[in-house]
C-alpha cells in the first residue's frame, strides 16, 4: 500500500524529471523561451494558490510584489556593480517585510474588503512604479539589467534561462506541497472552510494569514528578480491590474488550492496569449469570460477534471485486475 | 473548573445576559437549558472568547480567561462545538480531527515547507491520535471520506471528535441533539457519558430535554437571560418557576 505522502513525492519526482528533460527535446525552439515564462508564471501562481487556494485569502494586488522583486534587483544591479544574486535575496527580505507589516491590517478584511484592499495597495505600486522616474525610468522603462551569472555560467539564452527558472520554481512547488501536506497546510485549509472552527481549535488565524501573505509575497518577488535578469529590461506595464487578474485567472482555470492546477492555468494563460494575438487589447476580456465559464462549470478547475479521468481510469483498470485475479 | 461570575451581555439597548453566575464541577455534565432567546448561545460565545462581555469573568481553573481571544483557549483545555455544526468541509474526516490536534504539535511555517526530521516525527503522531479519535467516537471506516459529504448526525459526531482530539478538560456542547433523529440521540447520550467518564467536564445546551434530563447531572436554567434556577434535574423539573417560564403563566 503506497502512502499519500510517498504517491504525492512520486508524482513530483516524474514531474520534476519530465521538466528537466524537456529542453533536450525542444533545443533550438521558441517553445523553450515560452517554457522559461512558463516557469516563472508557475512561480508565481503557486504563490497565490498558497493564499486563496489554501487559506481561502483573496489578493488583486500581486502583481506589484512581483513588480516590487523586479524593480528591487533591476534598479540595483543596473547601477552599482553588486552581486545580483545577493540582490535577488535582499530584495526578497524586502518584499517579505512589507508584506508582513501590511499584512497585519490588511487580513483583518474579509472576502470583498480585503479584495479592495489588495487592489488598492496594487494600484499605488503601479503608480510609485511609473512616478519615481528617476530610479525606475517611469512608463518607458528600466533598461540596462545585467543577466544573472555563477562563474563563467551567463544566464543569457533559453537554455540557461529554462534551468536558472524551473529549478527555482521546483524547489517552490516542492516546498509548497510540503505544507500544504502539514499541520499548517491542513491549519490554512481549516480556516478557508471555517474561521471560526478553526480558532476554536487553537489555530491562530491571524498570525497564519499574515505568515502565508508573506510567503506568497516572497515568492512573488523572486519571480520579480528572477524576470528582471532574464529580461534585462522592465516596465510597469508588466506589473499593473491586468496581470494580477491575469494571476488569478491561471489559478481558477488551473485548480484552486492545487500546486499543479497553477502550472496547468500557468501553461494556458502563458501559451494562449501567443494563439489570441488577434484580439490584441481584449485579452482581457477573454480572462473574465475564462474566469466566469470556470467559476460557474468546473469550479475545482481543470485539474479537478483530469483527476477525475485518472481515478475513473484507475478504477476501471482496477476492476480488470480484481475481475482478474477472481478467475 | 469553570466559573462564571456575574456575566451580562448588553448588544446596543438590549440586555441579553444579566448577571449570570454558576460554577461548573470538574468531571461533571452540565445541561443550560432556556426557551428560545433566553441567552443561552449567547453565554457559550462569551465563554468562548467569540464575544466579549459587557461586565464578568470567565474562570477556568482559577485563570482569569474574561479577555483571552478563541484561539488560546484550545491549548488551556477548553473547547467547543457549533449549533450548525462547522466542519472543515472540503478536508478529510480524518484532516478534519488532525485540525483538532493543532496545539498538540508545534511545528512552524518553515519546518513544515522544508520536512525537518522533528516535523515528519511530529505528522505522523498527529495522524495516528487522529485515527485513534476516531476510533474512540466510531468514524474509524470514514476516516478518508471528504467531510462535507458526511450525513448531518455523522458530521456532528466528527465535530465531536474533532474537539475531542485538543484533548480538553472541558468541552461545551451547543446543541448537540439538534437535527438527530431519536436512534442519534440516543447513540449521543451514550458518547457524552463516555466523555465523561474519559475525566472530560461536558457543558451542554440543549433543547431536547428527554437528553438532558437523562444525561446531566447539573442543569442551569436560563430565561430571558437571567439565571432562573441552578440544581439536579429533579429539582428543576419541580421548580414553579421553571414550570411557569415553560409553559407561560397561564
Amino acid at each position: 500500500m503506497v502512502t499519500e505522502k510517498k504517491r504525492q513525492f512520486l508524482i513530483f519526482l516524474i514531474f520534476a524529471l519530465a521538466a528537466l528533460a524537456a529542453p533536450f527535446f525542444l533545443k533550438g525552439n521558441y517553445l523553450l523561451n515560452v517554457l522559461v515564462f512558463v516557469g516563472i508564471n508557475t512561480m508565481l501562481a503557486v504563490g497565490l494558490n498558497l493564499l486563496l487556494g489554501y487559506a481561502g485569502q483573496i489578493s488583486l494586488g500581486h502583481a506589484a510584489f512581483f513588480g516590487m522583486g523586479a524593480y528591487i534587483s533591476g534598479i540595483i544591479t543596473a547601477r552599482y556593480p553588486l552581486e545580483p544574486f545577493l540582490i535577488m535575496a535582499l530584495a526578497a527580505l524586502c518584499v517579505g517585510v512589507i508584506a508582513f507589516v501590511i499584512g497585519f491590517p490588511i487580513l483583518k478584511l474579509k472576502g470583498h474588503y480585503l479584495a479592495m484592499a489588495t487592489l488598492g495597495f496594487g494600484i499605488i505600486m503601479y503608480i510609485i512604479f511609473n512616478e519615481t522616474v528617476d530610479w525606475t525610468g517611469g512608463p518607458s522603462g528600466l533598461s540596462g539589467i545585467p543577466n544573472l551569472k555563477i562563474g563563467a555560467l551567463v544566464f543569457d539564452n533559453d537554455w540557461n534561462n529554462y534551468y536558472l527558472v524551473w529549478i527555482f520554481t521546483l524547489a517552490v512547488m516542492l516546498l509548497s506541497i510540503n505544507l500544504s501536506q502539514s499541520r499548517i497546510g491542513r491549519a490554512l485549509r481549516a480556516i478557508h472552510d471555517s474561521e471560526v472552527a478553526a480558532r476554536v481549535m487553537g489555530v491562530n488565524a491571524r498570525i497564519l494569514k499574515v505568515q502565508i501573505f508573506t510567503v506568497s509575497a516572497v515568492i512573488s518577488a523572486v519571480a520579480g528578480s528572477l524576470y528582471a535578469h532574464i529580461m534585462t529590461f522592465i516596465a510597469p506595464a508588466s506589473f499593473g491590474f491586468n496581470f494580477s487578474v491575469e494571476l488569478l485567472t491561471m489559478i481558477v482555470i488551473g485548480g484552486l488550492g492545487s500546486i499543479y492546477g497553477s502550472f496547468l492555468g500557468a501553461v494556458i494563460l502563458t501559451m494562449l496569449p501567443e494563439f489570441l494575438r488577434v484580439f490584441q487589447d481584449f485579452d482581457i476580456i477573454i480572462y473574465g469570460l475564462m474566469l466566469i465559464l470556470m467559476t460557474m462549470f468546473m469550479p475545482g478547475g481543470l485539474i479537478s477534471g483530469i483527476e477525475a479521468i485518472a481515478r475513473f481510469i484507475a478504477a476501471k483498470f482496477g476492476r480488470a485486475k480484481d475481475d482478474h485475479a477472481e478467475a | 473548573m469553570l466559573k462564571l461570575n456575574g456575566i451580562t451581555k448588553v448588544f446596543g439597548g438590549l440586555t441579553a445576559l444579566e448577571d449570570v453566575s454558576f460554577a461548573v464541577e470538574a468531571g461533571s455534565i452540565t445541561g443550560v437549558i432556556g426557551p428560545n432567546g433566553a441567552g443561552k448561545t449567547t453565554l457559550f460565545n462569551i465563554v468562548t472568547g467569540l464575544y466579549t462581555q459587557t461586565t464578568g469573568s470567565v474562570i477556568l481553573d482559577r485563570q482569569d480567561i474574561s479577555f483571552l481571544e478563541t484561539e488560546k483557549l484550545a491549548a488551556l483545555g477548553l473547547v467547543r462545538t457549533f449549533q450548525n455544526v462547522e466542519l472543515f468541509r472540503e478536508m478529510t474526516v480524518l484532516e478534519n480531527v488532525m485540525v483538532g490536534l493543532h496545539t498538540k504539535s508545534k511545528s512552524g511555517i518553515f519546518s513544515c515547507a522544508f520536512r525537518l526530521p522533528g516535523q515528519m516525527k511530529e505528522e505522523k503522531t498527529i495522524r495516528e491520535k487522529g485515527r485513534e479519535w476516531l476510533e474512540f467516537t466510531g468514524l474509524g471506516d470514514l476516516a478518508e471520506t471528504t467531510a462535507g459529504s458526511l450525513p448531518f448526525g455523522k458530521g456532528r459526531l466528527l465535530e465531536i471528535s474533532r474537539a475531542l482530539a485538543a484533548q480538553p478538560k472541558i468541552i461545551l456542547m451547543d446543541e448537540p441533539a439538534a437535527g438527530l433523529n431519536s436512534r442519534e440521540t440516543f447513540e449521543l447520550a451514550s458518547l457524552i457519558r463516555k466523555i465523561k467518564d474519559s475525566g472530560v467536564t461536558v457543558v451542554l445546551v440543549e433543547h431536547d430535554m428527554d437528553l438532558v434530563m437523562d444525561v446531566c447531572q447539573s442543569i442551569v436554567v436560563l430565561n430571558l437571560g437571567k439565571k432562573l434556577a441552578h440544581g439536579t434535574p429533579r429539582e428543576i423539573q419541580e421548580n414553579p418557576e421553571v414550570i411557569s417560564a415553560y409553559l407561560g403563566d397561564g
